[in-house]
């Protein structure tokens, strides 16, 4: 039994895809009033009218020149609606739409649903007090300032008359028993609703009220329903999604899955030039008729992750079109990692112990003055990373974090000391540091261990350690600062081998949780035997070694065969 | 600054000889191509086909004294308007000049993309959405430029092993690329960023990386007669037009510039190009090519990524769908 539905549709461009869908909606044999914007021309105004002027049931209502965010387009729609229920007594319903939505479903779906919710009337109207998702700052606003020119117009005016009342603190008054609500304008009410909007005794006073209320299609409707509506459902039959600056997503052809499955009855805003889109739900379908629910969750979830990425962005991720300033990161590095100072220097071959007990890649001292010490001694690394020392040391955070990026899904683990660079005024540490993504484990005054190892000119020794302790007192300063979001862990030297399966085990608690490494040996320290006597040589010399805590000149060496507890 | 741009785009573009000008079709909306071109008759073919199926409407070429026939084969295409000139393309900033004078007179109120002859724009979706849905979707968000990262594609095996044939996709032979070693710094003055790295800087520039060429660029802009770019087409004037990043953390829409620079033809072209000493600093990046391509330098290893599409490179974080989804 069709004819009880009524459709109103407002067209300003892309007339030939509106042609389409009033085509289609008429075929069902319910009737179709159309508004056209006055700014289209007459040629094509023309045309359109002549292209569906063979269809009985389609009627065109007094135009109005339609400006965004303004009365015009109310004028518009109750114009429309008026000439609907006008010129077609029987209709029950009415469903507004725009010449940019498309029906995803038979018109007789719709009308079969629509039977089994009698006297319903389905519109979105939120009360603007509890609205928090108007985009541009006007949410009560719109109700209580004037707004005598559209923002597209003259935006600077715009905001200027906006700040002009505010300092003013104009407020106008809402006319008495209107409570202001704000929603989508495409809705679908009754004949009964509709018709005591338009025929309410006070809408000339309302109507002069909303004439200065800022985007009045969206809150017209909206709140008067509020007056009339026997039942509300506050939700829209059409499927629309606004990104976060408010405008509608748009609709392409690689959507149609994501549409088809989503039970809808109409979607908006559909590109013109979605050939496929227009082709698929347009075509005449005799599929018996669909009692689905509309399902609008799961594409409110695609565009939800799009909102996500266009705000927050992927963590870690540096790129042409994402370069957050300091502290704006989101995540300053993609996944988490473990820096080493000193480990190297006082177990051997700590590397391959490391990558054998835990699931991680180990490097060597990436930031090594000659050469990335990349796992394996590679030339080249995940993502095309180059072990050149220029070129790691022209950007050595971006070297960081493409290496953190490119290795996704695997933790890194490497070496880091007082020898390394260190980016300008420590630049690559206080990034690290103040990442939460980083772990840094420290033992102080493991730098001395390579020189005591090494031997050679004592001079050459002596300032060599004096600069390392000099810069590592620096590092250690900013391990220690209050801005640092890492987690830190030092120790002294001497602290340290006290007990080396003590700081081990813990961890490896966090980098590996479910490994077996309290079972594991722990690696084997450096012979040193003799570092305590080289620590007071340098005191002779008058270099005051402090970094490696109190170390015994004859350090009780820990028993090999110690397992972690 | 901008208008002495204007100005020396005004008086370069006067050493532009119309060859064929069917710019007298062009609507108020086509989508146009701009291009400097010198010798690269064996690439047009394809590149026009992949322009053309992107929904390109009309090519503005500038054609630098090609004696190859492609001044000829570009004149003879239907959508193609050609201007030639013998004049320095040093003198004319490396063709800006010309491509400003060009854009000024036909691209006002118009999207054009702006690339060379061995680039080519990939962008979110762009196996289903044409150009024109992309500038749409920049024009309703109050958008009038977007940025890209351009993307050294190279082949496997020393370049000279594999020719690519006319009409080839050259993405079929350069298809490997580096996924995670650009290095970024924001130029201040004119607020664009300053991308390098990919394996030009990781095989010929480790030495000084400093000098490793620019590889953000901004090819896609709605026209304005005031506009200008700056040097090559890595910035733009005026500046608000090199914002296509976010600083606050988000990801603004972006594409990429595949560049099938490595390809057979190329170390042909840079010996020539180094004989004219026509190119950017002293044709330092020609020069750093010739020498070691001609050892047979091959840029693949293992850690390079085969191309396979645009959501491979939009998962790899070198393009961003921002909250175009």
């Amino acid at each position: 039994m069709s004819g009880r539905l009524g459709f109103v549709m407002l067209v300003h461009t892309a007339l030939d895809r509106a042609a389409q869908v009033a085509r289609f909606l008429a075929a069902s044999g319910n009737p179709l009033v159309i508004h056209i914007d006055a700014r289209v021309g007459a040629a094509e105004h023309g045309r359109f009218v002549q292209t569906l002027a063979d269809l009985p049931g389609v009627r065109f209502s007094r135009r109005h020149r339609c400006e965004w965010g303004t009365w015009s387009l109310v004028a518009a729609m109750l114009t429309a609606a008026q000439t609907l229920l006008d010129a077609f007594p029987r209709v029950e319903r009415v469903y507004t739409l725009s010449g940019a939505c498309l029906p995803l479903r038979p018109v007789a779906d719709l009308e079969a649903w629509l039977d089994r919710h009698p006297d319903t009337d389905f519109i979105e109207s939120v009360n603007v007090a509890d609205v928090n998702w108007t985009k541009g700052g006007l949410s009560e606003e719109r109700f209580t300032l004037y707004f005598p020119i559209g923002f597209k117009r003259n935006k600077w005016l715009f905001d200027r008359l906006v700040d002009a009342q505010r300092l003013l603190r104009t407020r106008r008054e809402v006319p008495d028993g209107l409570t202001p609500h704000i929603g989508s304008q495409w809705w679908c009410l009754t004949r009964a609703t509709l018709n005591a909007i338009l025929t309410d005794p006070m809408r000339p006073h309302y109507d002069g009220y909303f004439k200065r209320v800022w985007i009045p299609d969206e809150s017209y409707f909206q709140t008067l329903v509020r007056l009339h509506a026997r039942r509300i459902e506050g939700r829209s039959l059409t499927l629309g999604k606004f990104d976060h600056q408010g405008r509608p997503h748009v609709f392409y052809d690689d959507h149609l899955q994501l549409l088809r499955r989503s039970d809808c009855f109409m979607a908006r805003k559909i590109w013109q030039g979605a050939d496929r889109l227009y082709a698929h739900f347009l075509a005449p379908r005799d599929a018996p008729l669909s009692d689905a629910e509309p399902q609008p969750s799961r594409i409110d979830r695609h565009f939800a992750r799009a909102t996500s990425q266009r705000i927050r962005g992927r963590a870690g991720l540096y790129m042409a079109s994402r370069f957050p300033v300091a502290n704006r990161e989101n995540g300053k590095t993609a996944e988490p990692y473990s820096v080493f100072q000193g480990f190297t220097e006082v177990f051997q071959d700590f590397e391959g112990w490391l990558a054998a007990v835990a699931n991680c890649r180990v490097h060597g001292h990436l930031f090594a003055p000659h050469k990335a010490e990349f796992a394996g001694r590679e030339k080249i690394f995940a993502g095309g990373l180059s072990d050149s020392a220029t070129l790691r040391d022209y950007n050595p955070r971006a070297f960081l974090t493409n290496l953190l990026w490119s290795t996704r899904g695997e933790r890194q683990c490497f070496q880091f000391g007082p020898a390394d660079t260190q980016g300008r005024n420590l630049d690559l540490l206080r990034f690290m540091a103040t990442d939460s993504n980083a772990q840094i484990s420290v033992i102080s005054g493991a730098w001395a261990v390579p020189l005591y190892r090494a031997g050679g000119d004592f001079g050459t020794l002596r300032k060599e350690a004096a600069r390392l302790q000099r810069i590592e007192s620096q590092m250690l300063d900013l391990l220690q600062s209050p801005e640092v979001r890492a987690r830190i862990r030092i120790w002294t030297m001497a602290e340290f081998l006290e007990n080396p399966a003590e700081p081990l085990h813990t961890l490896f608690d966090e980098i590996a949780p479910h490994s077996q490494a309290r079972l594991m040996r722990i690696p084997d320290l450096v012979d040193l035997s003799g570092f305590g006597t080289f620590l007071q040589a340098l005191r002779n010399q008058g270099m005051q070694p402090v970094l490696m805590g109190d170390f015994p000149l004859t350090p009780a060496s820990p028993d090999p065969s110690h397992r972690m507890k | 600054m901008r208008k002495r741009w204007l100005i020396r785009a005004r008086l370069k573009g006067r050493a532009l000889k119309p060859v064929q000008d069917r710019t007298r079709a062009l609507g108020p909306h086509s989508l146009l191509l701009a291009a400097t071109l010198r010798n690269e008759r064996a690439r047009l073919p394809y590149f026009l086909k992949y322009y053309r199926d992107l929904g390109v409407e009309h090519f503005l070429f500038i054609d630098n004294g090609s004696d190859d026939g492609s001044c000829e084969y570009l004149a003879a295409q239907p959508d193609a308007s050609v201007w030639s000139t013998t004049a320095s393309y040093k003198q004319a900033r490396f063709g800006v000049d010309w491509i400003n004078a060009v854009l000024r007179r036909h691209a006002h109120g118009r999207w054009a993309l702006v690339v060379d002859v061995d680039e080519f724009f990939y962008y979110p979706f762009c196996d289903t959405r044409p150009l024109r849905a992309l500038t749409d979707w920049l024009d309703d968000a109050g958008l009038r430029s977007f940025g890209t990262l351009i993307l050294d594609m190279y082949p496997k095996g020393p370049v000279h092993e594999h020719p690519c044939i006319e009409g080839q996709n050259p993405f079929e032979v350069a298809s490997w690329f580096d996924s995670a070693n650009y290095s970024i710094t924001r130029n201040h003055q004119h607020r664009n960023l300053w991308i390098q790295g990919g394996p030009r800087a990781r095989a010929f520039f480790a030495k000084s990386p400093r000098a490793a060429p620019a590889l953000n660029k901004v090819p896609l802009v709605k026209w304005h007669r005031s506009y200008a770019y700056a040097s090559s087409t890595h910035m733009l004037l005026p500046r608000g037009l090199n914002l296509t990043y976010d600083t606050l953390g988000g990801e603004k829409a972006s594409g990429c510039l595949l560049h099938a620079k490595f390809l057979a033809t190329l170390a042909d072209k840079a010996r020539e190009e180094l004989q004219r000493g026509e190119h950017y600093a002293g044709g330092r990046e020609y020069r750093a090519y010739a020498e070691a391509l001609e050892d047979r330098t091959d840029l693949w290893n293992k850690w390079s990524e085969r191309f396979i599409n645009w959501r491979q490179l939009e998962i790899m974080g070198l393009m961003s769908k921002g909250n175009w989804a």
